[in-house]
């Protein structure tokens, strides 16, 4: 699922009609319709018998966990059909208390958790700004800028031209030689910086950001702002999710207020979460 | 919230989906969004791309399969004190194992001359398939933080273990030329043709990889399983006594017969033995031994990258 995609396999979508714009001249990026997404979750037994008996039928039912009862696994709706179009040049606000939703739909957008019912159009490869999965605390921070780029999809000449750029942002290297030391003996202040440097070196077309971002001490927060604006500046759209209803006040001028997997309501960003305030 | 609050009462409380929108600020919602996703060519996100396609991608991505194959190795053993020093020394530890309970405890030579390096080149051979079918498995169920954080071709992962599990039999190989020299066997131009074993070999467990990662995904209790399996794969696959001694000495069904001497891990096995070893001969091999080689390679390498291609855009749901 590379970037390189869409240009690829665009001809896919029978183009009936030439690419217009919409009504208002307003182009969308992503259009999410009807999509629920599911996840099944392992070791999740009410009743404790999930143990050697719940295996078993596991492994003799053709179907998957679900659907053979006491095998220890449970089916979480986690999204339950949201529908939207989101344009280009709007920055969306994701808000919802814990647990409504909001990341797994950032996920479902991004590509990443398949919905299973509905559809998500999108255009270009939405990314969701984060490698941490990518990244190994037995490693030297140097290796993980390589490695966290790569896996981002860069080149090695272009992980190569930003691998100064990234440290220096990072300000691991401002109190000694850290970044040749492992990850797993950075603070994690100084874990989250490198993370978010590392995931902040690449430019996307549709930007999705997760909560709790901008971590680290108050000239680290001021300088991740101002890259998520620069990256914002540069994206076609942007999601953000977070729980802090100012950062969405300020950054978004759109906001979709999710609650227990379904879109309750979808406005201006300052009208959704003056609503979302009076609960 | 530190701003004071503007509070332009909108005087809408919360509202069932259908009828929030702002109908002035968004009026493209009312029309189908499917209509309105063709009409603007967006393309469906997560879906699976072709298969010429997807191989593209994946090379496209050959620098982090690499880099993350290396990542894994470097890591493995990054907090023991002796560090990458324990790559060829447990390898050396295993063999060490095997000919004190085969060669000096139970002392089954079983007429096998050069037992103990017959012996290891099997450990060694067969520990790379078994890795790499365990490697595998794990490839998407134990990575899936990053199958749902990071686009790429998700086969990527079971081929990079693969690769890291063939890194490791390189070091493997260090520690198996020692313990050859310390038995008497010297090299020779024949270890050339452990390339080419090694490399269908590698094709083999890496197709085999895929079909596992895919099969785990869906169903990770299959980690459990696996290792009894290996294990009696193990065993019927000569690791530790001669597939063609047995044969000869005793009259088992044909259809049997053949399943041993044609069984994908003793053909490999068997052709790094006869690669490196002097005293197994080509009459220890069955017939037409590079043809099934090259065919169980292919088979399984084609068959199973297609398998895995199949499910691309399920893997990460859980």
């Amino acid at each position: 699922m590379a970037e390189t995609r869409t240009n690829e396999s665009a001809p896919v979508v029978p183009e009936t009609a030439p690419v217009v714009p919409a009504a208002g001249g307003r182009v969308p990026t992503v259009v999410v319709d009807d999509v629920h997404v599911t996840y099944t979750v392992q070791g999740a037994a009410r009743s404790g018998r999930g143990g050697a008996t719940g295996a078993l039928s596991r492994l003799l039912s053709r179907r998957p966990a679900a659907d053979a009862p006491g095998s220890g696994t449970r089916t979480v709706h986690a999204v339950k059909g949201v529908s939207f179009a989101a344009y280009k040049g709007e920055a969306i606000g994701l808000i919802g208390s814990n647990g409504s939703g909001k990341s797994t739909l950032l996920k479902a957008v991004a590509g990443l958790l398949p919905p299973s019912r509905g559809r998500i159009h999108t255009q270009g490869q939405p990314s969701l700004l984060g490698v941490n999965a990518a990244l190994m605390g037995d490693l030297t921070g140097e290796r993980n800028v390589v490695l966290g780029g790569l896996a981002m999809g860069m080149t090695r000449e272009e992980v190569r031209a930003r691998y100064d750029e990234i440290v220096d942002f990072s300000g691991i290297n401002e109190k000694g030689d850290f970044i040749s030391l492992p990850m797993r003996t950075y603070s994690s202040g100084m874990g989250a910086r490198l993370r978010f440097s590392i995931a902040a070196a690449k430019s996307h077309d549709v930007l999705l950001i997760d909560e709790a971002l901008a971590t680290g001490d108050a000239a680290f927060r001021a300088r991740s702002q101002e890259r998520i604006e620069e990256l914002r500046a540069h994206a076609g759209t942007v999601f953000l999710v977070s729980h802090s209803n100012s950062t969405i006040r300020e950054t978004c001028d759109r906001a979709l207020w999710l609650e227990a997997g379904r879109l309750l309501m979808d406005g201006p960003a300052d009208e959704v979460i003056a609503a979302y305030e009076r609960g | 919230m530190s701003t004071p609050i503007l509070a332009p009462p909108p005087a809408s409380p919360p509202a069932p989906a259908s009828a929030s929108p702002a109908p002035e600020a968004f009026p493209d919602f009312e029309e189908d969004l499917g209509a309105l996703a063709r009409r603007h060519g967006l393309t469906v996100s997560g879906a699976r791309p072709t298969l010429p396609e997807y191989v593209r991608q994946l090379w496209g991505r050959r620098h982090f399969i690499t880099a993350f194959a290396t990542a894994r190795l470097t890591a493995q053993y990054s907090q023991a004190r002796l560090g990458q020093l324990w790559q060829v020394a447990t390898p050396l530890l295993n063999a060490a194992v095997y000919y004190f309970i085969f060669g000096v405890l139970m002392n089954t030579k079983s007429g096998v001359p050069d037992f103990v390096p017959f012996l290891v080149t099997g450990v060694f051979i067969w520990t790379f398939t078994a890795g790499t079918i365990m490697a595998g498995t794990k490839a998407v169920s134990g990575n899936l933080g990053l199958v749902r954080a990071l686009h790429f071709p998700r086969a990527g992962l079971p081929i990079a273990l693969a690769l890291q599990q063939l890194q490791q039999l390189v070091f493997s190989l260090c520690a198996l030329v020692v313990i050859l020299f310390c038995f008497g066997v010297t090299p020779d131009w024949s270890w050339l043709l452990a390339v080419p074993a090694l490399l269908l070999q590698a094709l083999f467990n890496t197709g085999l990889a895929l079909v596992m990662a895919r099969i785990a995904a869906r169903t990770p209790d299959v980690a459990q399983v696996m290792p009894f399996l290996l294990r009696t794969w193990m065993y019927v696959s000569g690791v530790m006594w001669s597939v063609q001694h047995v044969l000869a000495h005793n009259h088992l069904p044909h259809a049997l017969l053949l399943a041993l001497e044609c069984n994908p891990a003793a053909v490999y096995i068997d052709l790094m033995r006869f690669a490196l070893i002097d005293s197994f001969t080509s009459a220890q091999l069955p017939p037409h031994v590079w043809a099934i080689a090259t065919g169980w390679a292919l088979l399984a390498f084609v068959g199973g990258f297609i398998y895995f291609w199949q499910a691309e855009e399920t893997y990460g749901r859980g």
